[in-house]
């Protein structure tokens, strides 16, 4: 038998709480007795009673811990059980209270009270900096809607993500499944062995989309924000994302959406991939490169499985043939930035530049505020249409209006649309979308022309929306529906009349 | 107990995901929607103004050391009675020399309050016959004024102390530090809510002659005495330490009665010094604030840093420091408490917010700890959800939980201690602080108890000088205007 006496000053516990504690640490195995309590002259004669040698020095405002074991093994692992049980009454605390909680103010008071490991951030973004760097101290790691954050936050950001092993999904990053949840806007895919890493959010709902479409799935969508991959941030996300993704089980195939990328930091990765053991392939949105449904179609014959017939829906209101006054302009009214670029990457190959609010390279520039003249492809999801209003996959009101306008103008000649499903976006998107097209066609037709119109609908059957529900509906009022966004562009091209 | 984690990202690919969401509702609820666990966070956009400062500061690197220190230093602080003895001794204080609560201040703009208070203190220590001799002395230049806060002192309402009044002097043995406290009137009309009268100069010299060496004695008899002790057995007796103080006046009466009953002096001298002490509900009061001020001292200049050390008010200015801005003082005017008014007293009568109490409140005593003190809350003007509601906002600007100082009702949880300036901005929320009220004309005295908050600037301007001292070349890229 061995004793120890152990006085602490400074902490104090009520009696009823002690007298708990002493009877947890008498169970420890070879611990023969536990007196702990407060140096009251009744504890210590106690304590003097039970043959413990106690300091004279101890008083009432002292902790007192009197043991006794076996050995000094015994004595060693009742302390020990000791401080276990004193953190479980600290982590009670915190758990419970007799009346309602307030509500954390802020990220990091969240996360303790929860347990979080992920945070979704959709702060202004002159603010969202600090709740980001919260939640990242905090060890959570963060998908960042929001957007108008600077390079250099960004930089600083995700450094101390990397610090403290944590992923930063942004900013201004729209999509992301995570552990089967759908953070953002995200299309309800099957589980799956494709992890998609995505500097691009319509990019990226396209491609796991199509995945779904060919039997597969996703095991996770790690956005990055649209910046991750350019020589300034230079891939700092990615990284992680690649780097986790080559060690979980569920992925074996990673597939890389971006919008163009720095060429430098494409062969960081590729190499960065060769090194994990990993295969990649590269969907990145660029003049020259595979549009996005022949970059996932790669990837699936790269991981071994089968490329399907990309479903697509006719008109069923049928176009008459030979009708005279058809327009010789090809509109693009989009809510998805990278596929309004690639549907002006593909286009301008046979129509030469199309002007935009977001122009490729070497395009023209216009508002979409204005009145489009000649070949267009306008994004209702850029600022400039979202100042002091929703998401057009939120609040579509603009982007409709914008579809009816092209139905009393002569110079229209294909209407190009997306419409994207999924968590996030709007409950019955398609509906209103059909009204607008059927609107469009009848004006066309009071005047004489014809008006085609396409729709690339993004989406599964899994959706809240329902894919093939939408897709009916929208041929219904005259769309050719396709599931491909690139095929979909490549039919209004054919639709458009040339003289 | 949290294991070491092999998988990368903290096993966030593996994990079944819980999620904290601040910002657009549509997301959580989409969340929700899936059956994912979600916090909300009710979101409040920064305190106007703080954005450029609190970017600099959140990404100093010094910032979660330095406060982790902070936190360490207020939380391991001691305190210990040591002495008892004249302010002309412990503080060194000259004739003519007074120490008032709160940020710096001139007799031209001195509250009623104070101005009764430091005109009564003339009268105790002869220096004027008069009231009307007395101000016109103050406002003459042979007077010093200086806050009690530049001594390592506090002072509850006007907190004036003078030479000859005696003064408890608490001793930190962790950090090495001494802190003094007046010694406490009781309630009514007293020099400390600025009343003068011939009442309040009978009890002055009492105390000085008769209180204060019965009480030195008895300290030096028993030897150091451990006020620490006293603050977490306060808690677990209903009091919080600011407004309410009856526990620990009577477990100090406890601890001295022995050494005083003892003395050799006439037992009518001690049954009154037993019946002074025993009957003033606040009079343990001017041990818990040097006590707290023992811990707030002991986390004082430490860089970057963005801990508040200090909340005092002078009757005109509330001011804060920080621990990482040294000696400033960062001001705003005081507002006035709300709360509950004595006789036929009224909000027109009550002075702007005084004191060095909010000492208690900086150190997790006080308005923060209320849920522990629910007898509190009427005199305050509260109910008790209301208490336990303010305790758990408090959590939302303080760095930590007490390891000590528990609040029972909320199943011992630690108080919330140490106010962080960044918490502040960013949240909106205020520190909450218990108070009485002084008349706002010289010579009333108390007319209420309340609650009141700092005014929001005080905090917005304290962040601008720290982030104007982070070094250059962290944080963001533009140069301090300094």
């Amino acid at each position: 038998m061995t004793d120890t006496v152990d006085v602490r000053s400074g902490v104090y516990h009520d009696s009823v709480t002690l007298m708990q504690v002493s009877q947890q640490v008498r169970t420890t195995p070879g611990v023969t007795d536990a007196l702990i309590g407060m140096g009251t002259e009744l504890n210590l004669g106690l304590m003097r009673d039970g043959g413990f040698d106690v300091p004279g020095a101890a008083g009432p405002n002292d902790l007192v811990v009197a043991l006794r074991g076996s050995d000094e093994g015994a004595l060693g692992a009742g302390l020990a059980r000791l401080e276990e049980v004193f953190a479980e009454l600290r982590a009670r605390s915190r758990r419970t209270g007799t009346a309602e909680e307030v509500a954390p103010r802020t990220v990091g008071s969240a996360a303790a009270r929860s347990g979080a490991n992920l945070a979704l951030i959709s702060t202004p973004g002159r603010h969202a900096v600090a709740d980001a760097l919260d939640a990242v101290r905090s060890g959570l790691s963060v998908m960042l809607f929001s957007d108008n954050v600077s390079v250099e936050d960004e930089i600083r950001l995700k450094d101390a993500a990397a610090a403290a092993d944590v992923l930063v999904m942004g900013p201004d990053c729209g999509t992301a499944v995570v552990g089967g949840a759908y953070l953002g806007f995200a299309n309800v895919t099957r589980p799956g062995r494709f992890g998609v890493v995505a500097a691009s959010g319509t990019g990226a709902q396209q491609v796991m989309c199509l995945l779904d479409l060919a039997g597969e799935g996703v095991s996770h969508v790690l956005g990055l924000g649209g910046r991750d991959l350019s020589d300034a941030v230079g891939g700092r996300s990615a990284k992680q994302a690649l780097r986790a993704l080559a060690a979980d089980e569920a992925t074996e195939h990673v597939i890389i959406v971006s919008k163009p990328a720095s060429p430098a930091v494409v062969e960081e990765l590729t190499a960065l991939a060769g090194e994990l053991g990993v295969g990649v392939s590269w969907a990145t949105l660029g003049r020259g490169l595979p549009d996005l449904t022949a970059a996932t179609e790669v990837a699936l014959t790269a991981a071994g499985g089968t490329v399907p017939e990309w479903p697509w829906w006719a008109a069923v209101e049928p176009r008459p043939a030979g009708e005279p006054g058809q327009g010789e302009h090809l509109r693009g009214l989009y809510c998805g930035g990278t596929l309004a670029d690639e549907a002006m990457i593909i286009t301008e190959e046979q129509l030469g530049p199309i002007a935009s609010n977001i122009p490729l390279e070497g395009s023209p520039q216009v508002s979409g505020h204005e009145p489009l003249t000649g070949h267009a492809v306008i994004d209702f999801g850029d600022d400039e249409l979202t100042q002091g209003r929703a998401h057009p996959m939120i609040d579509p009101s603009l982007r409709l209006e914008k579809i009816r306008e092209q139905g009393t103008d002569a110079t229209c000649g294909v209407l190009l649309l997306d419409l994207v499903l999924g968590h996030g976006s709007h409950p019955d998107p398609a509906r209103e979308l059909a009204d607008a097209v059927s609107a469009a066609r009848s004006a066309a037709r009071e005047d004489g022309r014809q008006l085609p119109v396409v729709v690339a609908l993004v989406g599964t059957e899994s959706d809240p929306q329902g894919l093939k529900a939408c897709a009916a509906t929208l041929s219904q009022a005259g769309a050719q529906v396709h599931t491909s966004h690139a095929q979909a562009v490549r039919t209004a091209l054919q639709l458009l009349a040339r003289p | 107990m949290s294991t070491p984690t092999q998988e990368p990202l903290r096993g966030l690919l593996t994990r079944d995901p819980v999620v904290v969401a601040a910002g657009a509702e549509l997301f959580s609820r989409t969340l929700r929607e899936q059956a994912v666990p979600v916090t909300d966070v009710q979101w409040h956009p920064p305190l106007e103004g703080a954005d450029e400062a609190l970017a600099r500061v959140l990404a100093d690197p010094r910032l979660a050391e330095a406060n982790a220190l902070a936190l360490e230093r207020i939380t391991s602080a001691e305190a210990q009675l040591v002495r008892v003895a004249p302010a002309s001794e412990l503080l060194g204080l000259e004739p003519g020399e007074f120490l008032h609560s709160g940020p710096p201040l001139t007799w031209e703009r001195a509250s009623g309050p104070m101005r009764g208070a430091l005109v009564g203190a003339m009268i105790f220590e002869g220096l004027a016959a008069t009231p009307q001799e007395a101000q016109e002395k103050l406002a003459g230049p042979d007077i010093t004024l200086a806050p009690c806060h530049s001594r390592g002192a506090v002072g509850p309402m006007a907190g004036v102390i003078s030479p000859s009044m005696w003064v408890f002097e608490l001793h930190d043995p962790v950090h090495g530090t001494t802190s003094c406290c007046s010694l406490n009137e009781g309630l009514g009309k007293v020099l400390r809510y600025g009343a003068f009268d011939e009442e309040v100069q009978t009890r002055l010299a009492w105390m000085r002659d008769v209180l204060g060496p019965v009480l030195a004695e008895a300290v030096q008899a028993h030897g150091p005495v451990d006020v620490k002790a006293y603050l977490p057995q306060m808690l677990q007796m209903g009091d919080e330490g600011h407004n309410r103080n009856r526990s620990a006046t009577l477990m100090f009466l406890r601890d001295l009665l022995p050494h005083i009953v003892r003395q050799d002096r006439s037992a009518d001298d001690i049954a009154e010094v037993c019946r002074f002490v025993g009957a003033n509900d606040h009079f343990a009061l001017n041990l818990v604030m040097p006590a707290c001020k023992l811990a707030m001292a002991a986390a004082k200049d430490i860089p970057g840093s963005s801990v508040v050390v200090t909340m005092a008010r002078n009757g005109t200015d509330f001011g804060i420091q920080l621990a990482g801005t040294g000696e400033e003082w960062f001001t705003a005017p005081a507002n006035t408490p709300e709360g509950l008014f004595l006789g036929s007293y009224g909000p027109e009568d009550a002075n702007p917010d005084i004191g060095d109490s909010a000492i208690t409140e900086t150190a997790g005593m006080g308005g923060f700890v209320m849920a522990a003190a629910p007898a509190i809350v009427r005199l305050v003007g509260g109910d008790v959800a209301f208490a336990l509601t303010t305790t758990r906002t408090m959590y939302e600007i303080t760095l930590g939980e007490h390891p000590t100082l528990q609040v029972p009702v909320l199943e011992f949880r630690g108080a919330p201690v140490a106010i962080d300036a960044t918490a502040v901005a960013r949240t909106g929320v205020l520190p909450q602080i218990n108070t009485g009220m002084a008349g706002r004309v010289a010579g009333t005295g108390q007319v209420g108890a309340g609650l009141v908050t700092p005014p929001a600037q005080v905090f917005v301007d304290a962040l601008a000088a720290l982030a104007q001292r982070v070094p250059a070349g962290t944080g963001h890229d533009e140069e301090g205007t300094a």
